[in-house]
């Protein structure tokens, strides 16, 4: 998948990059446990990052990491090379595994991501009304963000990320509780996503879909990156122990 | 027994023909309520948000009290405004002391807790639900809250309405500070209170039946306001 130079137009009022989201000797700590442990990862500009790895590896841990939700024990998280503001919070977007919908329509969900990234209100019905749009719930604008089905809920839930025109998308897991054809929706919504310029980290257990999704592919183990290795390689060869262990579906050492 | 049936059709009279005594009385009971309701919205809505945003040494303490509060006898919130306003107390210079402002202050300081601790549990449960959604689109402390506050405004009514029940139906702490004086501080419950005592029951029964009908709508009006915002999947 190739980077197209028609990268989404910057919200005003949020300068800066946040790309690259580095995490430098990241550990978190709990109860004697160390859940992650000197984690060094780097999310360039450009390629669909998959993440990957057995349950309780540190996933989620660590993609909340990079979005400075969880402060981390030890090691340090930038992005654009600058330590973390809220003002480029609106240039990382972020999905969680259980979509976050707030008490007012679908469309006022948009809205409500585009003015907090200080989109002006002028261009807001617009966009709001483009990235529904793009993600083919131009139906459900006004209905009830809550009632929407599940699958509903987490295209709504990426196309109020998207809607600011984030440098880069983390998805922990969106698909994990989708039937089939949900689930192809949204890979082809984020593949679009990547396609129009966005960079992509994507967290997923699914080997089917890492194949469908990845340009390369980060595999986590125990609170640590056990390989980073491009994704024509990752799957026929790879070169840590634990990843071979989980692509033959054999128990992970 | 037949004096009691008696009492009820004068009752029923005075309701029909708006007598003039009685819709005074009403009219006061409404004006004292709803002002101690709104000013104790202005100040419990507040209390509540911060403490369910907020975390600070102490917090834990200040929780324990405020679900404390929401207890508070009446007849002691009377007294202690009544201390604090008599011509002695530290605000007496204001002479509010038998004024409908007295009335007023002592519901308010019943319903802050009730409007204070609900709101902090209604917030701070959605803020669980939120924050995180919340952080990673860039909104800030002050945005947050009022995002919360918003979102749950249908629960918060449903608070607001809470306390207005609790101030009307209240006697023990407006006979204190209001005494229950003719065409100036008398109000539903204290005009029942009396009249009961002085064997006018006709009167008292009127006022009672207006009450009851008050605490029917106000709960009806909880009901509606939970059901409407379901239907609109706000709740
Ligand atoms: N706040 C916390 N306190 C204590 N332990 C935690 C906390 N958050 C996560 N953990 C632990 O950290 C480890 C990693 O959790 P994480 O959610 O990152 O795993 P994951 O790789 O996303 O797993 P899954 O594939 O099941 O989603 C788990 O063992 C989890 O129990
Ligand atoms: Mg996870």
């Amino acid at each position: 998948m190739q980077l197209s130079p028609d990268r989404p137009a910057r919200p005003a009022g949020t300068g800066g990059h946040v790309l690259p989201v580095r995490a430098t000797g990241v550990t978190i700590r709990r109860g004697g446990r160390a859940l992650l442990d000197g984690i060094d990862i780097g999310i360039e500009p450009g390629p669909l990052t998959v993440i990957m790895g057995p349950n309780g590896a540190g996933k989620s841990l660590l993609l909340r990491v990079l979005a400075t939700l969880v402060r981390p024990d030890a090691g340090v998280v930038t992005w654009g090379g600058t330590m973390p503001d809220r003002g480029r919070a609106p240039q990382l977007g972020f999905v969680f595994q259980k979509p976050v919908m707030l008490r007012r329509s679908a469309i006022d969900n948009v809205r409500y991501a585009l003015k907090a990234a200080g989109v002006p209100r002028g261009e807001r019905d617009r966009r709001a009304a483009e990235a529904l749009a793009a993600a083919g719930l131009e139906r459900l604008a006004g209905s009830p963000a809550r009632v929407l089905s599940g699958g509903e809920q987490q295209r709504l839930a990426i196309a109020r990320a998207l809607a600011t025109g984030p440098e880069v998308l983390l998805l922990d897991e969106p698909t994990a509780n989708l039937d089939p054809a949900a689930t192809l929706a949204i890979e082809t919504q984020v593949q679009a996503a990547h396609r129009a310029g966005t960079t992509v980290v994507f967290v997923t257990h699914d080997l089917g879909q890492a194949r469908r999704l990845a340009d390369d592919v980060a595999f986590v183990h125990h609170g640590r990156v056990a390989e980073r290795t491009p994704a024509h390689r990752f799957f026929s060869a790879p070169s840590s122990e634990a990843a071979t262990a989980f692509i033959e579906g054999r128990l992970i050492p | 027994m037949q004096d009691f049936g008696a009492a009820f059709g004068e009752a029923f009279r005075l309701l029909v023909s708006l007598d003039p005594d009685l819709v005074e009385i009403v009219a006061l009971s409404l004006r004292v309520s709803l002002g101690a309701v709104l000013a104790a919205a202005a100040i419990g809505l507040p209390i509540g948000a911060a403490l369910a945003v907020a975390r600070f040494p102490g917090r834990g303490v200040a929780l324990v009290a405020l679900n404390s509060l929401m207890g508070l006898p009446p007849v002691v919130v009377g007294l202690l405004v009544y201390l604090a306003l008599s011509r002695a107390g530290p605000l007496g210079p204001l002479g509010l002391l038998y004024t409908p402002a007295a009335m007023m202050i002592a519901q308010m300081i019943l319903v802050v807790p009730i409007i204070a601790a609900v709101s902090r549990q209604t917030i701070e449960d959605m803020k669980e639900e939120y924050e995180e959604q919340l952080r990673v689109l860039g909104v800030g402390p002050s945005g947050m809250v009022a995002t919360l506050l918003w979102d749950a405004r249908f629960s918060l009514l449903t608070a607001l309405l809470a306390g207005f029940g609790r101030a009307i139906a209240e006697v023990g702490a407006v006979i204190i500070v209001g005494g229950n004086i003719n065409h100036v501080t008398r109000v539903m419950t204290t005009a029942i209170a009396l009249e009961t005592s002085k064997g006018d029951l006709a009167l008292a029964l009127g006022l009672g039946l207006i009450l009851l009908g008050l605490a029917i709508t106000v709960n009806a009006a909880v009901m509606l306001l939970r059901r409407t915002a379901g239907h609109a999947a706000f709740a």
